[in-house]
């Protein structure tokens, strides 16, 4: 890992982290588990017109899986959900600004993992 | 240290020259795997590059000084923990494997519905997993020893509770991977064999670390991994009672463990041969034996000494830190604990403690530990780190941890009187 994989950034998503909670009655939840760690996110999206108007999230996890929940949720309200769709690990890398290393990119992908299956969810 | 020097040991490790993270190696990981020294490499290469060639067929020499070698290695590990012969080492994979192996042969043919399979809450998946699918299969019934959360062992009650139960197997660890206790096997075997129950010890985290006589346990089976205790992955051990293998069917049919094969029959090979079916691991074998000799070398009693003397001194200088909850049986009884230390950084997830502590070029394990139902179910933690020592740990390498144990703490801002949530 990079020696400054807990950039100040992280740290501050992780203490105080955004859209934490849940939404009443969303398009579409999702819950996603990383076994190995036990880190464990819910995913709460409402969808209009094709794109993300409120995104939120609630769970327990490591600073990275949740950090990156944090910053995600931000990044998401506004975006079509195609585009959502075809997001990968490099666009989480380069949203957090650190490379987790490989040990640690399913924490960092956790919720991006969670909300592209509620995604697949919603479209049935 | 009494007896061992780990400053000396460390040099028979190449392993130790590696920096991560530019930092001189630490490791802290070995009840997950050990280290492997030279006399160990040496002698799998060795191997590869002198005598490569099966065994139990060739009439030529090399494949003759293979078939010795891989055989001798057995004698070692009869020796090791005082089996009678090697009739009764049976050669596996790893524990799992071996747990597994009793379970398809001995508990298929004498565990029926309704029978009751007794383990505790404190196992290794390993011992936990054979057991419930074994349950499925047959409509036995799995029951648990409770673990006295407080106290990190056995509840007395709970065994004998247990054992009121008329249990067909009695299947326990020797020692947790994850609280480090020593459990008293020998006084569980007694009472269940009172109760007419067979007993399997998973010695997975005993035999590396400390004397194991499995006569004087009066173990009916156990179960062990080569890669624990500086020998090669791939390579594991079932000690069981000849009597019981005898009566045991094999699992795998093959090669190797048939005398003589006919149309429509086979008579099986004699003991231990009959369970391993296929070419051998030789080299795994091999590679175990001189792991053998190189534990006795340094004396099962001084390694025993070296890392209880370790664990006090962790877990003296980890109370100094405030902020951080260890798991497990109290300083004042470090005779009752192995070398593993489980500890939690309060408000910070294990996985970060180990990054953090990875950057400083020490690995310590993080997460459930493979024991998911001690560590979620009975200790009621998400996950935990984890450090555990051997052989070629100093108490310098204690230092370095307790200096990430601070970086983790001024990371994440954990003040000294943080308190675990409840």
């Amino acid at each position: 890992m990079s020696i400054d994989m807990y950039a100040e950034e992280i740290i501050s998503h992780y203490e105080h982290p955004h859209n934490k909670g849940k939404i009443n009655d969303p398009s579409v939840l999702f819950h996603e588990l990383n076994p190995v760690c036990g880190d464990d996110i819910t995913v709460y999206l409402n969808i209009k017109d094709g794109a993300v108007s409120e995104a939120k999230f609630s769970g327990e996890g490591c600073a990275i899986s949740i950090g990156a929940a944090s910053m995600l949720t931000d990044e998401l309200r506004g975006k079509k959900i195609s585009d959502v769709s075809a997001m990968g690990p490099k666009d989480v890398i380069k949203m957090l600004g650190i490379d987790p290393g490989p040990a640690r990119l399913k924490c960092a992908t956790l919720s991006l993992v969670a909300v592209q299956k509620a995604i697949k969810t919603y479209k049935g | 240290m009494p007896g061992l020097d780990a400053e000396k040991v460390r040099r028979d490790f190449p392993i130790f020259r590696i920096k991560v993270n530019g930092k001189p190696f630490v490791y802290l990981d070995s009840a997950a795997t050990s280290q492997k020294p030279k006399q160990v490499i040496n002698a799998i290469s060795r191997y590869y590059k002198t005598y490569n060639a099966n065994i139990h067929r060739g009439v030529y020499q090399i494949s003759e000084k293979a078939t010795e070698a891989y055989e001798e290695s057995k004698r070692k590990v009869a020796s090791l923990i005082n089996a009678a012969s090697l009739e009764e080492i049976v050669y596996t994979r790893n524990t799992t494997e071996s747990i597994n192996l009793v379970a398809l042969s001995w508990a298929e043919q004498n565990i029926a519905k309704n029978d009751r399979i007794l383990i505790s809450e404190l196992e290794h998946h390993s011992n936990i997993v054979p057991w419930l699918m074994l349950a499925k299969r047959k409509g036995a019934i799995v029951d648990y020893i409770k673990l006295d959360a407080k106290l990190c062992k056995f509840d007395d009650a709970s065994v004998e509770k247990g054992l009121e139960k008329n249990p067909k197997l009695v299947a326990v660890s020797h020692c947790s991977n994850v609280l480090g206790t020593i459990i008293d096997v020998k006084s569980v075997a007694k009472k269940a064999h009172v109760v007419g129950a067979k007993v399997l010890i998973d010695g997975a985290q005993s035999v590396p670390h400390m004397r194991v006589d499995v006569k004087e346990i009066d173990a009916d089976f156990f179960a062990f991994s080569g890669h624990k205790m500086l020998g090669p992955a791939g390579i594991g051990v079932l000690y069981a009672k000849k009597s019981l293998l005898e009566e045991m069917p094999p699992v795998l049919g093959g090669g190797d463990m048939i005398r003589s094969v006919e149309h429509f029959g086979f008579t099986a090979n004699e003991l231990p041969w009959k369970f391993e079916a296929g070419t051998a691991n030789i080299e795994g074998g091999i590679g175990l034996g001189a792991a053998v000799d190189c534990l006795k070398k340094l004396g099962m009693d001084n390694i025993r000494a070296h890392e209880r003397a370790l664990t006090k001194y962790a877990l003296e200088r980890i109370a100094g830190v405030g902020g951080v909850d260890v798991c497990g049986l109290p300083v004042n009884h470090v005779d009752n604990r192995v070398g593993v230390i489980a500890f939690e950084i309060l408000g910070v997830h294990a996985h970060d403690v180990a990054s953090v502590f990875d950057s400083e070029g020490i690995a310590v394990r993080a997460g459930h530990h493979c024991a998911m139902p001690l560590v979620v179910e009975t200790l009621h933690k998400p996950a935990l780190s984890r450090m555990s020592f051997y052989v070629y740990n100093t108490e310098s390498d204690i230092d370095r941890a307790m200096d990430a144990i601070r970086k983790v703490k001024s990371i994440f801002k954990i003040k000294d009187s943080a308190r675990a949530r409840v």
